[in-house]
């Protein structure tokens, strides 16, 4: 009752000024997303200030917001608040005449819930809101005019007390393969009144593509007490929201509001003894989004790009920021950028001030910050790379986004999805597997409320720097090569299946012939089956999330063997940790030890033959040479005489098919293999008697073997009598 | 000072937001804005008066100008006033130093002196109107006229100055306080002559619009309104066929206006200008800018009609107001830039959001959309210029120029 009287005592505060003549203006900006979904770089800076096409996301949000005709701005930081605050001091918005930018701090807040209420106890004591407010978050990109909407919303609150909150919408169409909006949220079903645009029904549906066929439950009442309701599936939620006070009261009286929508907007609906109404508008031509994870940073940096954003569109200076010229195809390029003759920057890329691009470049479709130095023959596609990086000569980018100060040394990789935090060095050649994250901070062991651990952690920097190997299982992939520096985070436990939705790659071909297909089967069975192994597999596997037909299971994993095994060879890693990674690999893929002692067998007799040699002899040498090396590793997997059956056969089918030259040395290497203890006897004379009633054909390297085996045989004849 | 300064801060955001259109509106605000900036200006007595100013304007202007340099017409406009500030400075000095000889000749007459201080209350606006026209290289159109008046000013204006030099004790502030007083009278003066452009360039109407002719435009332009109104005022009866001027579809408005002050007026597509250029007596478009070649930037589809106009050997004639010349030539690429606007004018955003999810496929966008805002007419296909100052063929317009501007100010 007394947070009623609460609520009461606000409304008559609001009425009081609106009885002055003009009221001003105010919005409450959230300058921090509440949420884990752009770590690690949240780590060690705030959302807000990461920039989207080379201008921090905040200045879109208070240049709009001023153009708009919003007077007083109240930024509420919670996370990284000194850099957010010194950030607003340095900014020309400190002094803005027209825009009065005052912060708020508040170390407590994990929610938006928590920032609503903290303003409102602020409120009762200093009374800075004074009327109806404008509640974005800092990540907002809009240009949206408001003045009419909030117009719009006081009169509908002159005429209905209740109607305490206006929310923004736009059309926008889901893909009809994922269910994702364009911004990779997830699709929303809202139901609205068609006459007064009542919001009736709010449902952000975390569509699970082959759960069910996307069925919305609407209440019964809804259809009784309106006669006509509009059901919308391809309108996406701007997060605009126009506020009333009461909305604030409300957060206070419902302690445990957290989010603004899951929890506030469908606490409002249910609830009919308040009856609290939300309405809706719609806008038309102008553009809002929001920026609340990967993908929809890349998308929304490309419609700035397209200038759909317009004017806050990269060639005019419309926050500090210093304007880009505008060429042919939408380049965006700084008149100090140097770019080589011999470098190509296709269509709809921005180079920032000061930056350097060398011989043979290829860009496309990527964003270049400021003070970045390209070397040669680099390529990056679909790509944002941020202020201050160095790449060296041959690298390849795809569809990662590259932070402050990053150095990639020459002839690395990234696949598509990796994001690279701040200072994080890539090695020499290493190539950074697909959707992972990489920080130079360790990853937070427990998934707490994100804000705590951003303050604790937001103090060590870059002070952790890769110290060594860990015997943990975890920490082998942290490491970027022998000259990089950075921990590879693990994704967290049901995430896999998140990754490539919300990650700045495109969602690969064959994962949405998958979708398709999961949605054809539906439709056919008519049921909600989970499918079986193959989503299971891509579950398990953070790396190729796009594997996901288990036929080709095994030759992906003798590629990632394989792969794991030039590494080692390479970087010189101990047999020990060889074993520790491919154990994992097994247990990634499901394997058996067996099918390990396969690929390894065909990766070290791969790698004799990819060795420069020059005779047979040499590439004896080489093998031989190898075999005795690794045969620890080979040895682990190879403890029973089915297993070594197993290497012998591969060797055989590498033979016949990818390595030829290896043929004539068949049992001279065989040889070896016995030498070293690696191939017990028995297991080569089981194989000789299982080959015994093969084909002609296969039986060459039976044949080739012959006087091996016969001399085997003898040997074993002789122990046989020696035991006697 | 301050509020100077915020003034500066306010106008500059607004052309960031591109909240100012038009060129005739922002090359108002613009000489309003340098006007008080000029007006504010404190310089020390001993500084060099003249220098001062046009630093003071030159940095007020690259400002305005770096904020939308889209806009022509913010440059033309400080440029002018620099103009006006070095001719003002010139006539003053010109003045001192006749106005010497005389004192040295005529000796300290008293009625001279008295004569003198006569002269100084009519000097300031006489010498402001007069030294503009004298200073400048003789133009065509003086030496046709044949005005005697370079030989009279200057007799006027040393008058002025002669009792100026003879109150010796406050020689210097009194110059200074003279050369901002006619400053800002010639920016008076260009305001005047921006704000009546319209009526300048509508009053010759009459002589380019005949009885029963078509004619044709594109887009809308507040020139092109008032100047059919007037013919339309003199009992001229004609047609107006209007391209819509897509995307902005401003055409419309302009219809929509012509309709309310009782012409006839058909709307065609952009498209369709070709198919009814035949039946078009004279196209008339407003300008964006006209360039020193006599090249003209107008909104975009002017260059398809004015081709459209040349084969059909219809006159296409541009009305510019004097603060639409710009000094450059469109062949810097510094000069000639396009605003490129939002495409949600040309598409509807929730239509075509499946066409712009990059999150599927290659991750690049396939549906580009392009918007330029201007074109750009080459000066071969201008049949004749109408501005404020007559009928003018595009290859005078550099002549034109040399009047209005000074050339050390074309590089800012």
């Amino acid at each position: 009752m007394g947070a009623q009287k609460k609520g009461g005592g606000a409304r008559v505060v609001s009425d009081d000024s609106e009885e002055q003549s003009r009221q001003r203006l105010q919005a409450i900006l959230l300058a921090d997303s509440f949420t884990t979904k752009f770590r690690p770089v949240t780590l060690e800076r705030p959302k807000v200030l990461l920039p989207l096409a080379n201008v921090p996301m905040i200045d879109y949000t208070l240049a709009w917001l001023e153009s708009a005709g919003i007077e007083e701005v109240f930024v509420f930081c919670c996370a990284h608040s000194t850099q957010i605050i010194d950030y607003l001091e340095t900014s020309e918005w400190h002094t803005h005449p027209n825009l009065a930018v005052r912060t708020i701090e508040s170390h407590k807040s994990i929610s938006a819930g928590d920032a609503l209420r903290y303003i409102y106890e602020q409120q009762t004591e200093t009374s800075q809101i004074q009327g109806d407010f404008v509640l974005v978050s800092g990540d907002t990109v809009s240009n949206m005019p408001l003045a009419d909407l909030i117009r719009e919303h006081r009169e509908r609150k002159k005429r209905d007390e209740k109607a305490i909150m206006t929310m923004v919408i736009k059309k926008s169409k889901p893909s009809p393969i994922t269910h994702q909006s364009r911004l990779g949220t997830d699709q929303l079903f809202i139901a609205v009144d068609p006459v007064t645009k009542q919001l009736l029904h709010y449902e952000e549906d975390k569509v699970d593509h082959h759960a069910r066929g996307g069925s919305v439950c609407l209440d019964k009442s809804l259809m009784e007490s309106n006669p006509s309701v509009l059901l919308y599936n391809d309108m996406q939620d701007c997060n605009i929201d126009i506020c009333s006070p009461e909305v604030l009261s409300l957060f206070e009286d419902n302690f445990d509001y957290q989010h603004l929508r899951r929890h506030f907007v469908k606490g409002v609906l249910v609830d009919d003894i308040m009856g609290y109404k939300i309405f809706t508008h719609e806008i038309g031509s102008s553009y809002a989004a929001r920026v609340d994870n990967f993908r929809s940073y890349d998308t929304v940096s490309k419609d700035i790009i397209q200038r759909w954003t317009y004017p806050y569109v990269p060639d005019i200076n419309f926050g500090g920021n210093r304007p880009l010229k505008v060429g042919r195809q939408g380049i965006y390029r700084a008149c100090d950028a140097v770019l080589s003759r011999s470098a190509d920057v296709g269509a709809s890329s921005v180079v920032g001030y000061g930056t350097k691009i060398g011989n043979g470049d290829r860009i496309l479709n990527s964003v270049i910050g400021n003070g970045c130095s390209i070397g040669s023959n680099v390529v990056i596609e679909g790509s944002y790379i941020w202020n201050n990086v160095t790449i060296e000569d041959g690298c390849e980018i795809r569809n990662a986004i590259v932070c402050d100060g990053v150095r990639i040394r020459a002839g690395a990789v990234l696949e598509p999805g990796v994001v690279l935090s701040f200072n994080v060095v890539v090695g020499r050649g290493f190539v950074v597997p697909a959707y992972s994250k990489v920080s130079l901070l360790q990853q937070p062991m427990k998934e707490d409320s994100d804000e705590e651990l951003e303050y604790a952690d937001s103090s060590s920097g870059t002070a952790d720097r890769l110290s060594g190997l860990s015997l943990e299982m975890e920490s082998k992939a942290s490491e970027l090569g022998p000259d990089g520096a950075g921990y590879i985070w693990e994704v967290c436990e049901g995430a896999h299946d998140e990754e490539w939705k919300h990650s700045v790659a495109p969602i690969p071909e064959d994962k949405l012939a998958e979708i398709a297909q999961a949605m054809d089967d539906d439709d056919m069975e008519d049921e909600s089956v989970v499918p079986t192994s193959g989503e299971l597999k891509s579950d398990a596997d953070s790396i190729n999330t796009d594997v996901n037909d288990p036929g080709d299971d095994y030759s992906y994993f003798e590629k990632e063997v394989e792969g794991t095994f030039l590494r080692a060879v390479e970087e010189g890693i101990k047999v020990e940790l060889g074993i520790l990674e491919i154990n994992s690999l097994r247990l990634s893929y499901n394997m058996e030890s067996a099918d390990c002692a396969g690929a390894i067998f065909y990766s070290m007799m791969k790698h004799a033959v990819d060795n420069p040699h020059s005779s047979a002899s040499e590439l004896f040498k080489n093998a031989s040479n190898i075999i005795a090396k690794w045969k620890g590793l080979l040895g682990f997997y190879v403890k029973q005489t089915d297993e070594q059956i197993e290497v012998i056969m591969k060797f055989e089918e590498m033979c016949q098919e990818t390595a030829k030259e290896l043929g004539p040395l068949f049992a001279q290497i065989l040889h070896v293999l016995y030498d070293k203890d690696v191939v017990q006897e028995d297991a080569i004379l089981r194989w000789a008697e299982e080959k015994a009633g093969a084909d002609e054909a296969d039986k060459v390297y039976l044949q080739q073997c012959e006087t091996f085996i016969q001399w085997l045989k003898d040997a074993s004849e002789e122990e046989d009598e020696e035991d006697d | 000072m301050p509020d100077v300064q915020s003034m500066v801060l306010e106008f500059v955001n607004k052309l960031r937001k591109r909240k100012i259109e038009g060129s005739q509106a922002t090359a108002r605000c613009t000489v309003e804005l340098l006007r008080s900036v000029i007006s504010h200006h404190r310089v020390p007595h001993h500084a060099n008066q003249a220098s001062a100013l046009i630093d003071a304007v030159k940095a007020v202007g690259a400002q305005l100008v770096a904020a939308n340099p889209v806009e022509l017409a913010v440059g033309n406009v400080v440029r002018r006033v620099l103009h006006i500030i070095r001719e003002e400075d010139l006539s003053l000095a010109t003045a001192a130093v006749a106005g010497l000889d005389l004192l040295d000749a005529s000796d300290d007459d008293e009625d001279v002196n008295g004569k003198g201080i006569g002269y100084t209350a009519m000097s300031a606006a006489v010498v402001a109107a007069a030294a503009r026209s004298t200073l400048r290289p003789p133009s065509l159109q003086t030496l046709l006229e044949g005005t005697p008046e370079s030989a009279t000013v200057p007799y006027t204006s040393s008058s002025g100055a002669d009792s100026e030099s003879k109150s010796k004790s406050a020689d210097k502030s009194s110059i200074t306080r003279k050369l901002k007083h006619d400053v800002i009278e010639g920016v008076n003066q260009l305001i005047h002559e921006i704000a009546g452009c319209h009526e300048q360039i509508a009053e010759q109407a009459i002589e380019h619009i005949h009885q029963n002719e078509v004619i044709l435009t594109l887009g809308s332009s507040r020139t092109v309104l008032e100047f059919l109104c007037a013919a339309k005022e003199k009992k001229r009866s004609f047609r107006v066929f209007v391209a819509e001027g897509a995307p902005r579809y401003q055409g419309h408005l302009l219809a929509k206006e012509l309709v309310a002050r009782g012409l006839q007026t058909t709307v065609i597509t952009d498209s369709a200008v070709f198919a009814m250029i035949s039946r078009v007596n004279m196209v008339i478009i407003g300008a964006h800018a006209v360039m020193a070649n006599g090249g003209v930037i107008g909104p975009v589809g002017v260059n398809m009609a004015a081709l459209a106009a040349k084969k059909h050997a219809v006159p296409f004639v541009v009305l510019a107001g004097s603060h639409k010349l710009c000094p450059l030539y469109p062949h810097n690429p510094e000069v000639l830039l396009n605003e490129l606007r939002s495409p949600s004018e040309l598409l509807d955003f929730g239509e075509f959001s499946d066409c712009l999810d990059f999150g599927s496929g290659s991750g690049s966008p396939l549906l580009q959309v392009v918007n330029p805002t201007f074109d750009y007419v080459p000066p071969s296909l201008v049949s004749l210029f109408i501005t404020d100052t007559g009928g003018h063929i595009p290859s005078y317009m550099y002549r034109l120029i040399a009047d209005y501007y000074s050339a050390d100010d074309l590089v800012m």
